[in-house]
């Protein structure tokens, strides 16, 4: 194919659909510099909401569970799942064909039918072994609905890795550890990688696992702001999303210098 | 590495956080309330019928203007250069980082009364109410789950053969031709995997109802939660229900791509 200029009809659609991704974001952004706490009027220019964001314990306490778990819920997942797509593809036939599908099951099924089964299980649970849902329970369902992913980034780069190449480190005298780290998971990383960053995005984006899991007192961003926004908005939510969005956008280019650099070190050797 | 040992922890953990969590729901769904079994759940859940048809009514615009505005969107993306590619696709990703509840609530924001979008347009003398009907809800899933229809198409896309469209031009077709005949049932399975990862989800969903759509408004989503405080048994039997609809529907898919792939 020729890759060509984009035209400008292409430049029009283009323009038009991110005025629509990102015309929302803008608004919130520019009413977090609202001195009013109205988001219809604008009353002037303040830094204010800012300044009650970062002393609103509330709020600086549930973005630090909501980082915690999303942290955790990652890496526990990463472990969990890389162990699993490793073993599962060992596996043949049959056998293989109900482990992926089961695996796969928190990904297809609805969110809200996954939390509101999970909270079954932990209220039975939390019954019989006397304990109340909070932070752990929703670590535990974070973790759930991370691991697919990580089995499904993994599994792909294992069934290309060449086998003989392990044989061959284990002949050179390695003993299986070595092998294993120096082979297996060298091959496996870029896939463990991306695994473990969608698992920490989808952590942090999720509403309705945590809500069903989340017990009596504990809180994230998540569940802070389904609370405000069904009770009362303060404009500390635009605040705090706009800074959100500047995170994000510093994180996506820290990641883009990395990976050029990564690119660039591949290209010299 | 031959061993299939270490799946072990992750096959134990699946029995306990994924099949017994569904057998409960099972469970309850055929228990009253005083834990006897019954039919009494699903009886009550026939009152929710027309939620449940509302709900996959919305789901279906939603996937329909997704798969609308996202097939031109990713055909041109290929079109692009390599580097512009990898930007636009984590421009469109971007908004997706934000958390959900949050992208609901600007658009709450720009769609309330007297509000940017109810501004500019009384500007050019339109009055009117923009948020709590039909169409904000399908506007608010399509702003969720849009990047869902676009990745998966452009990713098939991106890995036609180019060597098949320049057999086609040698073959004397034109422009439009390559379209129909090479580029479009080649990007089907794309664009099945996209429908599935927006119809799912959007049939599914609560909140974004509750905040953009108007009384009649009420998602299928909407009522599991509220039912669920006091009616765990009913609650169960909605769920399974949603359950069966989607299995349902993902196996459809499956057979549609399968043949569109033998075809």
């Amino acid at each position: 194919m020729n890759k060509k200029k984009p035209g400008l009809p292409s430049k029009i659609y283009f323009g038009l659909i991110f005025f629509f991704l990102y015309m929302p974001i803008a608004v919130m952004i520019f009413m977090s510099f609202n001195s009013g706490r109205n988001s219809t009027v604008w009353k002037g220019f303040s830094l204010k909401w800012y300044g009650e964001l970062f002393k609103s314990k509330e709020l600086m306490n549930a973005l630090g569970n909501t980082l915690l778990i999303a942290l955790l819920a990652s890496v526990f997942a990463t472990i969990l799942g890389t162990a699993a797509a490793i073993g599962i593809n060992n596996f043949r036939g049959k056998s293989r064909a109900v482990i992926q599908n089961v695996s796969n099951l928190p990904i297809i099924s609805p969110d809200i039918v996954m939390g509101v089964s999970l909270m079954l299980l932990f209220s039975f649970l939390g019954v019989l072994l006397h304990f109340e849902m909070g932070f752990w329970t929703v670590l535990l369902s974070h973790i759930c609905f991370c691991v697919p992913f990580v089995v499904l980034n993994v599994m792909p780069r294992l069934r290309r890795m060449d086998q003989s190449v392990y044989d061959a480190a284990l002949d050179l005298g390695c003993n299986q550890w070595q092998a294993f780290c120096k082979v297996v998971l060298h091959e496996l990383l870029p896939g463990i990688f991306s695994g473990m960053l969608m698992s920490f995005t989808y952590s942090m984006d999720d509403v309705v696992i945590t809500h069903f899991t989340q017990g009596a007192s504990f809180n994230n961003l998540s569940t802070k702001i389904f609370e405000m926004l069904r009770r009362q908005v303060r404009p500390t939510i635009n605040a705090l999303s706009a800074l959100l969005f500047v995170a994000i956008i510093v994180i996506l280019i820290l990641i883009n210098i990395f990976d050029r650099r990564a690119e660039k070190r591949e290209a010299r050797r | 590495m031959k061993s299939k040992k270490l799946s072990i922890p992750y096959i134990a953990w699946m029995v306990v956080f994924t099949m017994i969590p569904i057998v409960m729901i099972g469970l309850t769904a055929f228990r009253d309330k005083a834990g006897g079994f019954s039919l009494e759940p699903f009886t009550k859940a026939w009152d929710y019928r027309f939620v449940f048809l509302k709900s996959l009514w919305i789901a279906l615009l939603s996937t329909v203007i997704c798969l609308i505005l996202a097939y031109p969107l990713a055909y041109l993306l290929t079109k692009m250069k390599k580097s512009t590619q990898k930007t636009v696709q984590l421009l469109i990703m971007v908004p997706m980082w934000m958390n959900f509840l949050l992208r609901i609530y600007a658009w709450k924001i720009l769609l309330q009364k007297n509000g940017p979008l109810d501004m500019a347009l009384s500007l050019l003398g339109i009055h009117g109410s923009y948020i709590g009907n039909t169409a904000a809800v399908v506007v608010g899933m399509v702003y969720e789950y849009l990047p869902f229809m676009v990745l998966p198409i452009f990713t098939v896309m991106s890995k036609i053969d180019g060597g098949l469209i320049e057999a086609a031009q040698d073959l004397g077709s034109n422009n439009l031709a390559v379209f129909k005949k090479v580029i479009f049932p080649l990007s089907i399975p794309g664009v099945i995997s996209g429908i599935t990862m927006v119809f799912v989800p959007s049939a599914s969903t609560f909140l974004v109802a509750e905040h953009l759509g108007g009384k009649d408004d009420v998602m299928i989503g909407d009522v599991i939660d509220k039912i669920f405080l006091n009616d765990q048994n009913t609650g169960s039997a909605i769920s399974l229900i949603l359950m069966v609809f989607i299995l349902i529907f993902l196996i459809l898919m499956n057979l549609f791509g399968d043949e569109e792939a033998l075809a």
